[in-house]
């Protein structure tokens, strides 16, 4: 435990993150409900709304599609006003430097973001969406960043004692993550041609493995579609959109178990991996070759304990620093800090 | 592709058939959600409209229009009536020529926001100040007029976003809508030899070769499932 970060920590300033972190979540499902319901351009002008001051806007007039938009634009600025909230709070209190500017980065973010929902709409470009879609995922994951780093927990663990993931594993979580952002944005692509599914059965696609996008068959596919809500017609580009979406979910899902196993094998199993200061232990104990789920000593203790000079299977390199299978193995430093009497 | 001779005109007639059946229309259920809107339905939701096919597969709502012949404006006709009523455009497949006034009215006691998706940039630039415009219960009628030809234009309402209208500009007042029955009259074309089209916006677009000498000329379209 970190008992010097612990006095830095602010319950207040937290759950104030959280809250923002919560509003943030639920800002992102009413604009999703705004895409599908096809609401967006429901509301003509802007910053105002049809002419009104936005915070004076009549509850009657809330109808159809102006509901869904009139509330994100409200949402959108108790967000925005929350995180303005929090970036004044952790630019006086918190002692972070880093932390500080991620509360100024966020601040920029959340205004950018606002003023792209409105040129959206001012420059009536649909493509622009696609941004505001991209743009909130972020704006979320930073919110949530502050919250995890103004907790509790955080100042309990963080810090140069927090174990480092084998070099491998981290490069895999990297490009599973870089290829969620990018099936992110080609989803918002897909929702923001607002012409609804491109393609309507699943697993198959038009009863075909991979379907055809001759012309002659997208103008089949249009002429038998009915649409209620979404009526742009759907294109050859589209349909190929679609089925890169379905792959990339696919090659997700792969990565994704291969992200669970390999941290299942090289961060401790179920120990490792549950959350809690008691798995957040097991997985510095793993890496640190200690037997993990066991107060046993592991036989990282036994050679300094027993006095004699032991190749340990984890120090390569004879230093503190060295890897094995890519660990760090800086834990494996005795008591006495004495490297090479622990590794010879 | 016809050169126009003002000599003895002659009217274009003829049919347009579905051969076939149509995909089922749905019903626009969504409307019901809106108490005002749903006022006018009973309970019951309107369906859509996309093929208007008759019981001996006579197909409405084609535009069937002259091809090529261009130089003239519709400034002087009567401008083209397109209004929102029981939260649905009527009609929503409309047609007029480049120059011709377009006055969007709202029948309903509801807002509706009138958006327009011209694809054409001219047509955009045109109307610029109207692309997305708000028209109030009763309020002032919007008035659009386009410069170049486009097909199926839409019009949409975003606060009922069921709402659609597709609109047609051509270039020559050489145009006509086939009707409930399947039929049309492209009025007063001046003899010559003409490439006529026939477009539905879901069906697709047909066209065939006509002469029009000093009598009427007869066309007959026939469109079937892709």
């Amino acid at each position: 435990m970190n008992k010097k970060g612990l006095t830095n920590y602010n319950p207040g300033m937290h759950y104030f993150a959280i809250l923002t972190a919560i509003m943030t979540f639920l800002l992102l499902g009413l604009g999703g409900l705004v895409t599908s319901h096809e609401a967006g351009m429901s509301v003509p002008d802007w910053p105002n709304t049809y002419g009104y001051n936005m915070f004076l806007f009549p509850i009657g007039k809330w109808v159809g599609g102006v509901f869904y938009e009139h509330t994100h634009r409200l949402l959108a600025s108790a967000v925005g006003l929350l995180t303005v909230g929090l970036a004044v709070w952790l630019g006086r209190r918190d002692p972070r430097r880093w932390m500080r500017w991620l509360g100024v980065a966020a601040v920029a973010l959340v205004v950018a973001q606002g003023v792209l929902g409105g040129l959206r709409v001012r420059w009536h470009m649909d493509n622009l969406g696609i941004f505001h879609g991209t743009t909130a995922q972020l704006f979320f994951i930073l919110v949530c960043a502050l919250a995890l780093c103004t907790s509790r927990w955080w100042w309990q663990t963080a810090g140069p004692q927090w174990p480092q993931a084998p070099a491998g594993l981290r490069r895999l979580v990297l490009a599973t993550t870089v290829l969620i952002f990018g099936q992110l944005i080609l989803g918002a692509t897909m929702r923001h041609q607002h012409a609804g599914l491109a393609i309507r059965d699943f697993p198959l696609a038009y009863g075909q493995l991979w379907p055809d996008t001759s012309a002659t068959a997208v103008a089949r596919y249009n002429a038998d579609r009915i649409e209620v809500v979404t009526a742009n017609p759907i294109t050859a580009g589209q349909i190929i959109l679609q089925m890169i979406h379905r792959l990339g979910a696919l090659a997700i899902l792969l990565l994704v178990a291969a992200c669970a196993g390999r941290a299942w094998r090289q961060l401790g199993g179920r120990a490792g991996l549950v959350g809690g200061g008691g798995g957040a232990d097991e997985t510095r104990r793993r890496l640190a070759g200690v037997d993990p789920g066991s107060n046993r000593p592991g036989h990282r203790d036994r050679p300094h304990q027993q006095g004699r000079r032991y190749r340990h299977p984890a120090c390569v390199g004879g230093r503190a620093g060295a890897r094995h299978r890519g660990v760090v193995v800086r834990d494996c430093l005795p008591a006495s800090g004495n490297f090479d009497e622990f590794c010879a | 592709m016809g050169a126009a001779q003002a000599l003895s005109a002659a009217d274009i007639i003829g049919t347009v058939t579905y051969k076939g059946t149509p995909p089922p229309e749905k019903e626009i259920t969504p409307i019901l959600n809106d108490p005002t809107c749903a006022a006018t339905y009973n309970g019951k939701a309107p369906t859509t409209h996309f093929y208007v096919v008759g019981p001996k597969g006579e197909f409405g709502d084609v535009i069937v229009s002259l091809q090529g012949v261009t130089g003239s404006t519709g400034a002087a006709a009567p401008a083209a009536v397109l209004d929102q009523k029981g939260c649905l455009y009527s009609p929503t497949i409309l047609v007029l020529q480049t120059g011709q006034k377009l006055t969007v009215k709202n029948s309903d006691p509801v807002l509706h926001n009138v958006h327009l998706n011209p694809t054409v940039p001219e047509n955009e630039k045109a109307n610029d100040a109207l692309i997305n415009a708000a028209q109030m219960p009763n309020g002032a009628d919007l008035t659009y007029s386009f410069v170049k030809p486009e097909k199926f234009l839409k019009f949409q309402c975003d606060v009922h976003p069921w709402m659609f209208a597709w609109v047609t500009i051509e270039d020559s007042p050489f145009y006509a809508l086939s009707g409930a029955d399947g039929k049309f009259v492209i009025k007063n074309v001046p003899p010559g030899k003409y490439t006529i089209e026939a477009a539905h916006r879901k069906a697709g677009t047909q066209t065939q070769e006509v002469e029009v000498k000093d009598t009427d000329a007869t066309v007959n379209f026939t469109f079937e499932p892709k």
